[in-house]
């Protein structure tokens, strides 16, 4: 367990390097709400991709809904293209259980049948419930299961990893 | 206490607006914006409510609520069984108890109902099991807190804020319950000036202690108005004693263009539906530009899906 967690604008660089040879140019970026939003908007950005960015929030497709409600703040997912065909780039900012994913997944399946979906994470602190792995990995940890790992982001944009 | 509420602040029941607090209305508003892009999706369904079963209970016929609140429950997943029951089996509150029992026996975990007798939605919430949500469709002349929400709902989105509206509700507030809720709503979202329009027989006493200013006549109450809202005329009434007739009506307080003139360019024109097209408002406002009723209807599914989704949320915790 590192004392202090690595920046974070490196491992997003890293990410992006190994990304860029597997971009095709149907390839869309989604991010999860509301870290992995954050992260896909700087793949977005360095990976130089034309098509906009799309935007998942999965509150209405989580599995543990009828045991703790609704999230207080639900945003709209926001997925301007058709995905019909696409490869989708699904990015998130930390991967634990993996039923963020399965549900993100579950949704954008709602929209449309996409050609395939990969799955690009900042951080891999393990833990997993389900049979989902990263195809990209900023970074891999292995966090205690009392612990939980938070990506936020200060007034100025950037981004920071903490451990709580 | 609040029936409404749990002990720690969530909604567990929605029977009226008065007294909800503004975080509950502003959290149902937010909650329903999310949900406006799921009818427009290959998929219009979310898989919230998977394995729940909401009964409509209709006491009280009516198509087009009965019908959105159904096309809610459909589209978060949920199973949904419609009942319309004559009112003149019903007329002991015995009876109505029965009926939730029966199907509370079949595993309800909502009930939507709508009933002639104000306090009937009040009345089976305070009946069923801690597990069981109730919310009103309407009942009496008392609440409509889905139709205020909706209406709230539809401000918010053409006009973005609440704090620098000036609003007027038109017609029979004194029958409306559709009034009463969005009276409510408005004063708790911070709306500074809230108007009602009509006739002495159609507006109730005391109706200023509501947190409303009084008009009797169109073009003083519609001078300045950033919202229109007509309600609809109950054609029974004019069989009684507080109005003339349709066309007198419709001559001092339909809603014409040139009347509509009077409020701000920019004004939008609300009805709760069904309208009496020539007798509160005139076919020309109802279809032209500035009218906004069809919306109403679209984000009424929104918004009664936001309602059903934090109502059934977390109740096994």
């Amino acid at each position: 367990m590192p004392a202090s967690l690595p920046d974070v604008d490196p491992l997003i660089a890293r990410l992006a390097t190994t990304i860029a040879p597997t971009l095709t140019p149907d390839t869309v970026i989604v991010g999860i709400h509301t870290g992995g939003v954050w992260v896909a908007e700087r793949l977005h950005a360095m990976l130089h991709c034309a098509l906009p960015l799309g935007m998942l929030d999965i509150s209405f497709y989580r599995d543990d809904f009828s045991r703790i409600g609704l999230h207080p703040q639900v945003k709209p997912s926001n997925l301007p293209f058709d995905l019909e065909g696409r490869a989708i780039l699904l990015v998130d900012d930390v991967l634990h259980s993996g039923r963020t994913v399965r549900a993100a997944m579950n949704e954008l399946f709602d929209y449309g049948r996409p050609a395939s979906i990969r799955l690009a994470v900042l951080v891999d602190r393990g833990g997993h419930e389900l049979p989902i792995r990263p195809d990209f990995t900023g970074l891999t940890l292995t966090v205690p299961a009392h612990q939980n790992i938070n990506l936020s982001r200060l007034d100025d944009g950037h981004l920071t990893l903490s451990l709580a | 206490m609040n029936p409404q509420l749990t002990a720690d602040g969530r909604l567990r029941h929605l029977l009226t607006l008065d007294g909800l607090p503004r975080a509950i209305l502003t959290q149902i508003l937010d909650t329903a914006e999310s949900f406006m892009d799921v009818g427009e999706r290959e998929v219009k369904k979310v898989p919230l409510l998977r394995g729940k079963s909401i009964f409509n209970l209709f006491f009280e016929p009516s198509t087009r609520t009965r019908t959105t609140f159904e096309i809610a429950a459909k589209r978060l997943s949920a199973d949904v069984v419609n009942l319309n029951i004559a009112t003149s089996s019903q007329t002991k509150g015995e009876a109505i108890l029965d009926t939730v029992d029966n199907l509370a026996a079949m595993h309800a975990d909502m009930f939507v109902v709508r009933h002639s007798q104000s306090g009937a939605a009040h009345f089976i919430a305070r009946h069923v099991a801690p597990h069981i949500s109730v919310i009103n469709a309407g009942d009496g002349r008392h609440a409509h807190p889905t139709q205020g929400l909706l209406d709230m709902f539809t401000i918010r989105r053409f006009k973005g804020e609440f704090h620098n509206l000036t609003v007027a509700i038109v017609g029979d507030v004194l029958h409306s319950r559709v009034a009463r809720s969005q009276i409510h709503a408005l004063t708790t979202l911070g709306v500074p000036e809230v108007r009602v329009i009509g006739p002495k027989t159609l507006l109730p006493t005391g109706v200023e202690q509501m947190g409303v200013k009084v008009f009797h006549t169109m073009e003083a109450g519609l001078a300045g108005c950033d919202v229109v809202i007509m309600l609809r005329l109950q054609s029974e009434r004019m069989k009684g004693a507080l109005l003339p007739s349709a066309q007198e009506y419709f001559k001092f307080f339909g809603l014409t263009p040139e009347k509509l003139a009077l409020a701000k360019p920019d004004a939008i024109v609300m009805h709760p539906g069904p309208m009496n097209r020539g007798v509160e408002i005139d076919s020309e406002v109802a279809d032209g530009p500035q009218s906004v009723i069809l919306p109403q209807v679209t984000y009424g599914i929104a918004v009664r899906m936001a309602v059903m989704a934090l109502l059934a949320g977390g109740t096994t915790a």
